[in-house]
């Protein structure tokens, strides 16, 4: 083998190994997280009761009060953050990578805020609670991404025009929101702003169920469009010039992102930022050595697991909504992210 | 890369929407040759060029690629005949330069099929053609026009094609680097038989380095053949609407335009006035 040939390999050996690097560590901090979210609490369980209680069902030693708060509090809320976190991730950085646009994720460009108007209608209009708001959240998110594709389309759609008609369409579904709350009686705003804010206060299986099963659905799609997505990168002309499927791989890959936005959405509400903050801390990390669909998945999930647990135990008794502390988290990283791009005078 | 493939282009339109852009066309690139496209700016040179490649359909007419309709033909296909560098592909960020050369094996992978050592070697082989080795491990952001644009150029060579297509691959960089990605071109033709088509700016350049100049004006085309014989004053005077002299380049042997405009009138102005 020539030292060229011996040259490229190992630089593209690095590169793996690099992701890996990177992919080890945030599983392994992901596992410390949701060890720890299934240690603290209120209610305080040893570590070995922990453990005794989650092998309960394989060993049978049952223990009612902690099992109770281990098995259907504590690990339910925290399953449904490592999925809620990792599905916004991927919608993020499916949006983020296809309109080359760290501006471009759903919970800018108005796909969560059609989410938020279509619960807020539910609850308001017409009186619904739990999974019949979750399922209007479903539908707004859907019809939300389909109008603003409809109206970017000129012959194709540029990122340009879906980021702008995208930052108005979420201007008017607040404007929506708004124009509810002024007609709507004090206990529903209270339900509707408690929704929009985005908790997992009250988690439990029954919300876990839908988005799992989403998600198995979508990340076998997912994995096999985002090879595509090595030409796509390149430009429309260039990914077709590679004999890359243009727009059959953009339109799939768009389905799955406004498909796992929606679902994670139902789930918990529109949680602020995580889509938004998560590829581009997974793309940091990872510098220049992959495209990072899975280590942005798993920095959302970790955003999430440790958002939520900095909601719950910050203040002593009180449990503020994940959302308040992933708002907090993104609009830092959004000013950061403007201060870095006009110093080096591009979005990109 | 022994056997040269045949692409023709035969009674083609082409368009944006209601607009067309380029008005029956007939062309055959000379198999094995670096054939030049010149013409004005919006000639519809460019057009033809994504016309050719199979990134534009055309409105009317087609494009064969060894007798077959290249648009029937499947992306992938065409892919592994012939490659195309467009006029700015787009760099992800942060990527270093031997990943970038590698998307360019794209269409030799599948769902299943993997990365391979082939796929190495044709990684280095492209690197060591662009004479962009030693650049490998480096971002490409971090690199000055002409390497990048050489590194463009490994990532087209990397798909390994018969038949290359470049859309202006000069423009924005300096002189040195202008001639630099030229003689890589000319390598590319007289050392491995490829067949090169490229879209250029500079008349003087497209002269001294084409086998097979085509000249387009207005969507038409104007004249093809050597560079000595379609490149006169009366072709150079119909494609740019300017007056010009053509001079012998000195380097080269081939012809050069110099053009006369309306503030110096020394003795070749006065001739051809």
């Amino acid at each position: 083998m020539s030292d060229a040939v011996l040259t490229v390999r190992h630089i593209r050996q690095n590169l793996a190994s690099r992701r890996r690097v990177v992919s080890l560590g945030l599983t392994l901090a992901l596992l410390v997280t949701f060890a720890l979210a299934l240690y603290l609490g209120d209610y305080a369980v040893p570590p070995s009761g922990v453990i005794q209680s989650l092998l309960s069902p394989l060993t049978g030693m049952a223990n009612k009060g902690v099992d109770f708060i281990v098995l259907n509090v504590r690990l339910p809320r925290a399953t449904l953050a490592v999925l809620t976190g990792a599905s916004f991730a991927l919608s993020g950085i499916i949006f983020q990578t296809l309109l080359r646009n760290p501006l471009a994720s759903p919970d800018i460009i108005g796909i969560s805020h059609g989410a938020s108007a279509a619960a807020v209608v539910c609850i308001v209009l017409f009186g619904m609670t739990g999974f019949g708001v979750s399922l209007g959240a479903l539908a707004g998110a859907v019809l939300t991404a389909l109008i603003i594709y409809v109206l970017s389309w000129r012959n194709g759609v540029t990122a340009y025009r879906v980021v702008l008609i995208g930052i108005g369409m979420a201007a008017i579904m607040m404007a929506v929101v708004s124009y509810l709350f002024t007609r709507a009686r004090l206990v529903e705003v209270q339900q509707a702003l408690a929704w929009l804010v985005g908790s997992l206060n009250a988690a439990n299986r029954a919300d876990i169920i839908p988005l799992a099963i989403a998600m198995l659905v979508l990340l076998p799609i997912t994995m096999a469009l985002s090879r595509v997505l090595d030409a796509l990168q390149l430009g429309d002309d260039t990914a077709s010039a590679l004999g890359a499927r243009v727009e059959t791989a953009r339109l799939g890959l768009m389905l799955a992102g406004v498909a796992y936005a929606a679902f994670a959405t139902a789930a918990v509400g529109p949680v602020a930022f995580v889509a938004f903050v998560s590829g581009p801390i997974a793309r940091n990390l990872l510098n220049g050595a992959g495209k990072g669909f899975v280590q942005a998945a798993l920095v959302g999930a970790l955003v999430m697991l440790g958002s939520d647990l900095v909601a719950q135990h910050v203040i002593p008794a009180v449990q503020l909504p994940v959302g308040v502390v992933t708002g907090l988290l993104g609009a830092a990283f959004l000013i950061w992210l403007l201060i870095v791009s006009n110093r080096a005078g591009r979005v990109n | 890369m022994t056997i040269n493939h045949q692409l023709l282009a035969a009674g083609m339109d082409l368009g944006y929407g209601e607009r067309k852009v380029v008005d029956d066309l007939n062309l055959t690139i000379p198999p094995g040759k670096l054939t030049v496209i010149v013409g004005a700016n919006a000639c519809g040179k460019s057009t033809v060029l994504r016309g050719l490649a199979r990134l534009l359909a055309p409105t009317r007419g087609a494009v064969y690629l060894d007798g077959k309709p290249i648009h029937q033909m499947s992306t992938k296909e065409v892919a592994t005949i012939l490659g195309v560098l467009p006029q700015s592909p787009i760099a992800p960020d942060a990527i270093v330069v031997s990943d970038l050369v590698g998307r360019g094996r794209y269409p030799h992978q599948g769902w299943f099929r993997r990365w391979t050592p082939e796929d190495d070697a044709a990684v280095a082989e492209a690197l060591r053609a662009t004479d962009t080795l030693e650049l490998a491990d480096r971002p490409v952001d971090e690199l000055s026009g002409g390497q990048r644009q050489r590194v463009w150029i490994a990532m087209a060579l990397a798909q390994q094609t018969d038949l290359l297509l470049l859309d202006e691959p000069t423009t924005f960089l300096d002189i040195n680097h202008q001639v630099e990605v030229l003689d890589l071109l000319t390598d590319l033709v007289k050392h491995s038989g490829r067949t090169v088509v490229v879209v250029l700016h500079d008349l003087n350049l497209a002269c001294r380095y084409a086998d097979h100049i085509v000249a387009m004006k207005a969507g038409k085309l104007v004249a093809q053949g050597r560079p000595a014989d379609v490149v006169t004053e009366a072709v150079v005077a119909d494609v740019f609407g300017m007056a010009s002299r053509i001079v012998i380049d000195p380097i080269s042997d081939t012809p050069m335009v110099v053009p006369i405009g309306r503030h110096h009138v020394g003795a070749g102005a006065k001739l051809s006035a």
